[in-house]
């Protein structure tokens, strides 16, 4: 095992730490964000795209590479009639299930079971997409 | 409100504001602080790595493993499906860390019905991979990446999230 997925283990650790701190794994929390009632979830997306922000807009002006080699990745992304066709879509799905891709694999960790359902849904969805759409 | 197992929640310190208190009543603590550490994940991985640890590509990148089709197997996918597979076990990890540590109420079963998880998670695979990314990459990464792009798609998903979960509450389908 490289020392990359060790630390891209460990973050990920932390990902999931927060996501379950923030109610995320349970589709009851995110239901009610949706329904108007609890707007946290505002909250958590804003602190962490925050952190995130700092780390991705100064850190490569202070390293020259990452600490372990390789390059910092720029974001690309071309705005297109699929990135909003697809962002409907997720939001239909996102507003009936109360799941998400990061909170499915959370609600997991957190003994919630019946996001496998779901999680086998996103993997069919991704599998139509990429098999019939590209 | 059904689920109080949220730490730190206690005494919300703005107790008494009601319009406040009535948009937050869990507080604002968990909220803020789960998405500080989420942000420092994130961060750890692109400090020594220069990769953005984002969710949806899990699911194409994973079923390079079992399809032929040419696009799963990809140059980028084929190279990023092992370290994704292990970002998507910390976060299971993760989250695990916090139920037998600080989760008051410990393990969780949602009461939402199969049906909404299994036709939802459809939709958010199709979804998440036709506009290429989720919560956390348009979200996180891109909100952050200061990307307009993902601004767009941000605003989009959640205002349909909001409107989906509405209709649904509406014709009576709890939670």
């Amino acid at each position: 095992m490289k020392i990359k997925h060790v630390i891209v283990f460990i973050g990920g650790i932390f990902f999931g730490f927060g996501l379950a701190f923030g109610g995320m794994a349970k589709q009851e929390i995110v239901l009610s964000f949706l329904q108007l009632k609890d707007l946290g979830l505002l909250l958590l997306l804003g602190g962490s795209a925050a952190v995130t922000a700092v780390t991705i807009n100064v850190i490569p002006k202070i390293l020259k590479k990452p600490v372990l080699g390789g390059v910092f990745k720029k974001r690309k992304r071309t705005l297109t009639q699929r990135t909003i066709i697809g962002a409907i879509i997720f939001g239909v799905g996102w507003g009936l299930s109360g799941l998400c891709p990061g909170s499915a694999m959370a609600s997991l960790g957190v003994g919630n079971l019946p996001s496998l359902i779901g999680i086998g849904g996103m993997f069919l969805g991704a599998y139509i997409m990429g098999r019939y759409f590209t | 409100m059904y689920i109080l197992n949220i730490t730190f929640n206690e005494k919300p310190y703005f107790k008494g504001n009601l319009i406040i208190y009535s948009m937050f009543p869990l507080g604002f603590y968990p909220y803020i602080i789960g998405g500080i550490i989420i942000g420092v994940g994130v961060s750890i991985i692109y400090i020594a790595t220069g990769l953005h640890a984002t969710q949806s590509s899990f699911f194409d990148t994973t079923l390079s493993f079992f399809s032929k089709r040419p696009y799963f197997l990809q140059k980028q996918y084929l190279d990023s499906r092992g370290w994704r597979l292990t970002f998507a076990l910390g976060v299971l990890l993760g989250a695990f860390l916090y139920t037998i540590t600080l989760a008051t109420e410990g393990f969780f079963t949602t009461s939402v019905e199969w049906w909404r998880l299994a036709i939802g998670g459809f939709l958010v695979g199709f979804g998440t991979r036709l506009s290429k990314g989720c919560t956390s990459g348009h979200g996180i990464s891109g909100l952050a990446s200061l990307s307009t792009t993902s601004l767009f798609a941000v605003i989009t998903f959640i205002t349909v999230g909001i409107l989906t979960a509405l209709f649904v509450q509406n014709l009576g389908v709890l939670p």
